[in-house]
């Protein structure tokens, strides 16, 4: 066991991931010498050499693009977009050629390749820096949409995305990145939870809390305090926005009767709105409340000074717990 | 090289008089784009000092300094039995398309000689990238047509391996495909597959594409990286309805230059010139000398796709005055008066073409419809539980109707 930070573990997965496949690169703005502007692919250049490790020209779309063209090649490159934010240039490689060319090709060709996103607010950043695009991604057929919540997962989940044959969107709670944990960088992934699980962090039997990536952390709190004023939570980091893995949602909303799903990104047409309908459908006669969500609101991300009102906190989340108490 | 009839081609100023009345009924004359004071714009005609040129539309040959090829007179009937029946299966695709057994068709007409010449400059071991239109290309690298009508006719969205051919699959967003091409040429880079014995690949698209940022940033990614590719630019004057001028200031070969690799203009309806220039490009980038930009100047003859309708923008004079510059006539002239080729052969070779268009013909009637369940197939590497479970439900709901004729949801129809 080694303490590492988020940023780190990823650093030490990536590492891995190179390692162990001699067709891994990793490619994107200032990856290289700079080792990223989070740090993240820190030393790697140096250590694989720049035709493994890419400083690319400041084109999001001719990132992914090709990228494209060299996992046709048989390479699997994992992409670095810089901010959640400039994604959107790449938007139509992503879900027009890379989410559907498998398809296209009626399995013919397959797309390992990983785009990595960091992702979310609450860093003080200037536009475009604070963003929360999953649920677009999670919409597109063909895509994997994942998210780490802690160094642990980030060490492993980052190896499970390289190594998966699909195109994985790979989210990074970038408030998150100097967290710092226990991370076994020992172990192989063989014993790791699959990338497409969700966690169990805290079991409870009152209500189901639901959270990715910046919010584990918080809901993980919001347990502690919600268990001061005797009520139960289960915490369940989802990890997997594409597929969900439902059947764990399920269970647990069985057990508890009641559901608060969190996240940083908008509630309207959010991953909270797909998981509510569902486990509606399937928990209905479990349920004591409605399935309520904690998101942003309907709004662009605002200026800095108004995040931590726009941000789901621990207090926004307890207020939804009582209110879903109140049913 | 001159061109011998650059002059028949209309100038810009002669395609719109808009003082002039259309020229018979039915043939609309186009609406007036530009304001008035806007410059005359890009030439409907090229440059003829910038045109290479082998073969000039009488069929005389020409020589160009830059571009000698030796070719003998079975691979100009080769080049010449390509152009045919290339010419016959568009043919064929658009009747199946107005006879309502394909939904739509990209015809090719005009841009044979572009898509042949260039076809067969490749390599078995380069790589092609086309748009939806390159039928001739498909042709040259070996992929069945039926194939291409497959995806016309909307059985699938292509579903051909493209490591078969070493041909990729059509690619409908416009210019995306020039990206993946250079990703995968710079993946050739990292093979150590540049040299003596290297690969290189080639990108197509059109002059509308030219517009797309991702046909720029694949310009940019392929000069900065050195990459072995050719980039192939069937500049066929309309992006649908759009002329040329709404897409350039400038001539298109001439972009390569600020994105520093070379560009050059070619008869794209010489089937010579284009084999040349082309096998050039891809042999300097299989030597590791970088990108080429190759426009191949051609026109679209017949309309964008089958929902097209061209006399709605554009002057039947425009067309007449291309027609006298035909890819196909040009080869058969130049084959006849140099006595290359007895009439027997122009015979044999329309046979063929038409045996093929039957072929192709009856494989597109007898071409089943998938199975409704096949659209869950291959979304991923692994079927996830959400699809199996959307599946099931699906083949289940189907197997409610009490079906006169029975919908068999696994199997195609």
């Amino acid at each position: 066991m080694t303490t590492l930070t988020l940023s780190r573990a990823l650093n030490e997965g990536l590492r891995k991931a190179l390692e162990a496949n001699a067709k891994a690169l990793i490619m994107g703005e200032d990856v290289g010498k700079l080792g990223g502007v989070f740090r993240v692919t820190d030393g790697l250049q140096k250590d694989f050499g720049e035709a493994r490790v890419i400083d690319t020209p400041l084109a999001e779309s001719g990132i992914i693009g090709t990228a494209i063209g060299l996992a046709l090649r048989g390479y699997r490159p994992i992409c670095e977009i810089q901010f959640d934010g400039f994604i959107f240039p790449a938007f139509d490689q992503i879900v027009s050629q890379l989410a559907k060319m498998r398809y296209r090709s009626r399995g013919a060709v397959k797309l390992p390749i990983v785009v990595r996103v960091p992702f979310g607010g609450g860093i003080g950043a200037v536009e475009h820096h604070s963003e929360s695009p999953e649920a677009l991604f999670a919409h597109t057929p063909g895509l994997r949409v994942i998210s780490c919540g802690d160094p642990a997962d980030a060490y492993t989940m980052i190896q499970q995305a390289a190594s998966s044959d699909d195109p994985v969107l790979f989210f990074e709670p970038k408030r998150r990145y100097w967290d710092k944990a226990e991370v076994d960088t020992e172990g192989g992934l063989a014993t790791a939870l699959p990338m497409d699980t969700a966690r169990v962090l805290a079991e409870g039997s009152d209500l189901t809390l639901l959270c990715y990536g910046p919010m584990v952390r918080t809901c993980a709190e919001a347990a502690v305090a919600a268990a001061s004023d005797g009520r139960s939570l289960e915490v369940i980091d989802l990890r997997s926005l594409a597929p969900l893995d439902v059947e764990t949602i399920f269970a647990s909303v069985r057990k508890t009767g009641r559901c608060v799903v969190v996240h940083e990104a908008v509630v309207t047409g959010g991953l909270g709105a797909e998981i509510a309908a569902q486990v509606t459908q399937e928990c209905f006669y479990s349920l004591e409340a409605p399935v309520l969500r904690v998101g942003a609101y309907t709004t662009p991300y605002p200026p800095s000074r108004l995040e931590e009102h726009y941000l789901p906190d621990l207090d926004r989340i307890l207020d939804a717990v009582d209110r879903s108490f109140s049913y | 090289m001159a061109v011998k009839d650059a002059g028949r081609a209309a100038r810009p100023g002669e395609r719109a008089p808009a003082s002039r009345a259309p020229a018979s009924p039915g043939e609309r004359a186009p609406a007036s784009r530009a304001p008035a004071q806007e410059p005359e714009r890009p030439e409907r005609r090229a440059d003829p000092a910038e045109l290479i040129q082998l073969l000039t539309p009488e069929g005389e040959r020409v020589e160009h300094p830059g571009y000698p090829l030796e070719i003998s007179a079975a691979e100009v009937k080769a080049l010449y039995r390509d152009l045919v029946i290339v010419r016959r299966i568009d043919f064929e695709a658009i009747a199946l398309q107005r006879q309502g057994e394909l939904g739509i068709w990209a015809s090719l007409l005009g841009q044979e000689a572009a898509q042949v010449g260039s076809g067969r400059a490749l390599g078995p071991r380069d790589m092609a990238f086309p748009t939806y239109r390159e039928h001739g290309v498909a042709w040259c690298r070996g992929l069945d047509p039926v194939k291409l009508l497959e995806l016309f006719r909307g059985v699938s969205h292509g579903g051909w391996d493209p490591t078969e051919h070493n041909f990729h699959l059509y690619t409908i967003v416009i210019g995306s495909q020039t990206l993946h091409a250079t990703g995968y040429a710079m993946g050739i880079q990292r093979d150590g597959a540049v040299g003596d014995d290297g690969e290189a690949v080639i990108a197509y698209f059109g002059d509308g594409a030219t517009s797309q940022g991702d046909v720029n940033e694949a310009f940019i990614w392929a000069s900065v990286n050195n990459a072995p590719i050719v980039f192939f630019c069937q500049n066929n004057q309309w992006a649908i309805s759009e002329p040329l001028e709404r897409q350039t200031r400038t001539p298109l070969f001439q972009r390569a230059n600020g994105f520093g690799f070379p560009g050059v203009r070619v008869d794209g309806n010489d089937v010579l010139a284009c084999l040349a220039v082309t096998r050039k490009a891809m042999q300097a980038a299989r030597e590791g000398q970088g990108p080429t930009l190759i426009e191949a100047f051609t026109y679209r003859m017949g309309a964008h796709t089958t929902t097209d309708d061209p006399t709605r923008y554009r002057l039947s004079a425009e067309l007449e005055s291309w027609k006298l510059k035909d890819p196909i006539e040009r080869v058969k002239q130049y084959l006849i008066r140099t006595e290359q080729a007895e009439m027997s052969f122009f015979d044999e070779v329309e046979a063929e073409a038409a045996a093929v268009g039957s072929r192709v013909r009856a494989a597109c009637l007898q071409m089943p419809d998938p199975a409704p369940t096949s659209m869950f197939d291959d979304v991923l590497t692994t079927q996830t539980t959400q699809l199996a479970t959307e599946r099931a439900g699906f083949a289940a709901y189907l197997d409610s109707f009490v079906a006169q004729e029975p919908i068999l949801a696994e199997e195609g129809r």
